[in-house]
């Protein structure tokens, strides 16, 4: 049923037809919709889980980790500095091989301190082994938490994933969304059926230590899992398409690419605005499309390479930065595009909540034409 | 006193709700900081972020706003590396006992000579008024809807147990008492611990039908009780009330310091 309700609440709905076992998280702007929603409902019994209130992310994320070696679904939600907090837990979980699936409600890192939305939150764990989602709406954050948790609970992934989606352009915007029955997510996504767990009966141990003739090994079995993932991501994303009448099945999202010139990468809430920038380029003969990347780990390399085979050039929108190096998406597209010949522009925007509006977009499009270097887009030169 | 020079006046209006009880326990903070007679110069602040973690950033000094919960283990490196600077903590209830619970005990522990100003309104003010590790039992918070169940801590009595010189509870119904606490806390050598049990009605106040200030300085006026008086019960074998908020000066002690000059 189709009903008006705030993204965080969106998330929480699904979180709730997920039925995870266990819920632990610590508050933190804008984070706390979902799970102050998710409290609630445990409290009014809407919800069969253990809702664990903690001391800091830290514990939080501990905590999930713990009960989902037990074998039950857990959820966390965190942003910004609370995943910070959470980086050593990140990488145990997995390691460990423990399907956790978190929300990100994207924000800037401190310092300065800046609670608006970019992506240096989730970027900065791009390497911990998790998957990460990115919802470009209300209606995708809802349902990429389905696909997260069936994905990273198959049996051949057995991975941890972020859905990422922004904070306040988001998380605390109204939008329509469909919330599917119960009945039907069930059909979707069946009880978690752990591949091991902790059992008295049959003990094991998660965390061991590896000696220098084991280690690597452990790191490439997460490696051949991620590059697995991108085809059970694209089976759950079909499956969902034929059962909810929303396709995911592609790893990223092509709009109007077929015969443009210059493409347009994004990630997330911006996709929309960069989508109607490009409506009313079209409209006046400019050759613009767009690529979104709803799936950023696993990199999907091979999709990227073939939605992009017509263009000439391409124009980043890259809401992170690795300081002393370029954005890391920026860096992926060089790295899929190298030998093409397809021109490359990074434009580091957005960072700290910065609007990026549709006349942005439009001047990165002509910056682009132009064959300019990449650069920090929109910097304030008088205050510099 | 006149501490005006003291506040960053062109950073006013705070970001303090109407009726915050932090900007009384900024006033008596600074109110007892200038009678020690330092200058700007000689005083830095620190805090880790909630609410109250925003006080340093009224006041004229240099201050580092640092992560939440871990303002103390900054503050250490402060006071080791310039042991002449007096060094004075804005914290939480969310921040120091929470997310910060094990940074506070260590520092106790090591008795380092800072002055921590606990801002303790029972809830995480900053976030929307979730439940806090003092939350009373039964209280309610946006992630205890129908009332905490676990049982939570007492600050003072933790600096005490872990360790450090000098320890007292007010409210801002005791604006006196207060300034001379946070007075004889700077004036001893080592941890010095001040908690103020603080209204926030935004958080706690909308969540359990307290949104008047003036109702809340009723309660810290009439269930505050002095610790010698509770002390005295307890001895005669008579009950303290359960919603007694006990105040007073737990601990005033000679503990060996870490970071004192000289
Ligand atoms: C690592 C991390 N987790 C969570 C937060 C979000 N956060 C900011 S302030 C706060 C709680 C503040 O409560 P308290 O310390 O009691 O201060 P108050 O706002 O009530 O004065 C939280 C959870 C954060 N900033 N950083
Ligand atoms: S939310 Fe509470 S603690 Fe924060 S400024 Fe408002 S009244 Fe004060």
């Amino acid at each position: 049923m189709t009903q008006i309700m705030e993204g965080s609440h969106a998330v929480a709905e699904a979180v709730r037809l997920s039925k995870p076992g266990v819920i632990s998280a610590y508050p933190i702007t804008p984070q706390t919709h979902i799970v102050e929603r998710l409290a609630e409902m445990v409290a009014d019994g809407l919800l069969e889980a253990d809702y664990i209130t903690v001391e800091s992310e830290f514990s939080a994320l501990s905590a999930c980790l713990g009960a989902s070696a037990t074998g039950v679904r857990v959820y966390s939600a965190t942003t910004s500095q609370g995943l910070a907090l959470m980086f050593e837990v990140c990488f145990n979980a997995a390691g460990m091989r423990l399907p956790l699936v978190m929300t990100i409600a994207n924000r800037a890192l401190s310092a300065p301190l800046s609670i608006w939305n970019d992506h240096q939150d989730s970027i900065s764990l791009r390497d911990s082994g998790w998957l990460q989602l990115y919802a470009q709406d209300c209606q995708e954050a809802h349902d990429l938490h389905y696909i997260a948790y069936r994905v990273a609970e198959d049996h051949s992934v057995l991975l941890p994933a972020m859905v990422c989606f922004d904070g306040f352009v988001l998380t605390h915007t109204y939008e329509p969304v469909d919330i599917p029955g119960q009945e039907e997510v069930d059909a979707f996504l069946p009880a978690f059926s752990p591949y091991q767990r902790l059992d008295a009966r049959d003990p094991i141990s998660f965390g061991m230590y590896a000696t220098p003739d084991y280690y690597m090994e452990f790191r490439y079995e997460m490696e051949r899992a991620m590059q697995r993932a991108k085809g059970v991501l694209k089976e759950c994303g079909k499956e969902f398409g034929e059962r909810f009448g929303r396709d995911y099945s592609d790893l990223v999202e092509s709009y109007r690419l077929e015969d443009a010139d210059t493409a347009l990468v994004a990630m997330g809430s911006l996709c929309g605005t960069v989508k109607d920038a490009i409506d009313e380029m079209r409209g006046e003969g400019k050759k613009v499309g767009l690529l979104n990347l709803r799936v950023f780990r696993p990199f999907p390399f091979e999709d990227v390479k073939k939605a992009l085979s017509g263009v000439s050039r391409v124009a980043i929108l890259d809401k992170n930065v690795s300081i002393g190096s370029k954005g890391a998406v920026g860096l992926e597209m060089r790295d899929t595009l190298y030998g093409t010949g397809i021109e490359i522009l990074d434009c580091i925007a957005g960072l700290g909540g910065r609007d990026i509006r549709k006349r942005d977009v439009r001047r990165i499009v002509g910056l682009a034409e132009a064959g300019g270097g990449d650069i920090f887009y929109g910097l304030r030169e008088e205050v510099l | 006193m006149n501490f005006l020079e003291w506040y960053r006046v062109d950073r006013l209006p705070s970001i303090f709700c109407a009726g915050c009880g932090i900007g009384t326990v900024i006033n008596c903070t600074l109110s007892a900081v200038t009678s020690m007679g330092w200058r700007r110069n000689d005083v830095v602040f620190l805090s880790g972020i909630g609410c109250s973690s925003r006080a340093p950033g009224y006041i004229r000094t240099d201050s580092l706003h640092t992560t939440h919960g871990r303002a103390l283990a900054f503050a250490t490196g402060v006071k080791l590396a310039e042991p002449r600077l007096n060094v004075i903590l804005f914290t939480g209830d969310g921040d120091l006992a929470a997310i910060g619970g094990n940074h506070f005990i260590h520092a106790c522990r090591r008795n380092i000579d800072l002055t921590v100003v606990c801002v303790n309104n029972y809830i995480y003010g900053m976030t929307g008024g979730q439940g806090s590790p003092t939350t009373p039992v039964g209280a309610r918070s946006s992630t205890t809807p129908y009332g905490s169940t676990e049982t939570p801590f007492d600050l003072s009595e933790l600096a005490m147990a872990a360790g450090a010189n000098y320890v007292s509870r007010w409210t801002p119904y005791h604006t006196k008492e207060l300034t001379a606490a946070v007075k004889a806390g700077l004036e001893t050598p080592g941890l010095s611990f001040i908690e103020v049990m603080t209204q926030c009605p935004t958080g706690y106040g909308r969540a359990n039908r307290l949104r008047d200030v003036k109702e809340f300085m009723e309660i810290f006026r009439m269930r505050s009780m002095l610790k010698q008086k509770a002390d005295r019960l307890l001895k005669e074998g008579k009950p303290v009330p359960p919603d007694a908020i006990v105040i007073g000066e737990f601990v005033r002690r000679s503990r060996p310091v870490m970071g004192r000059r000289g």
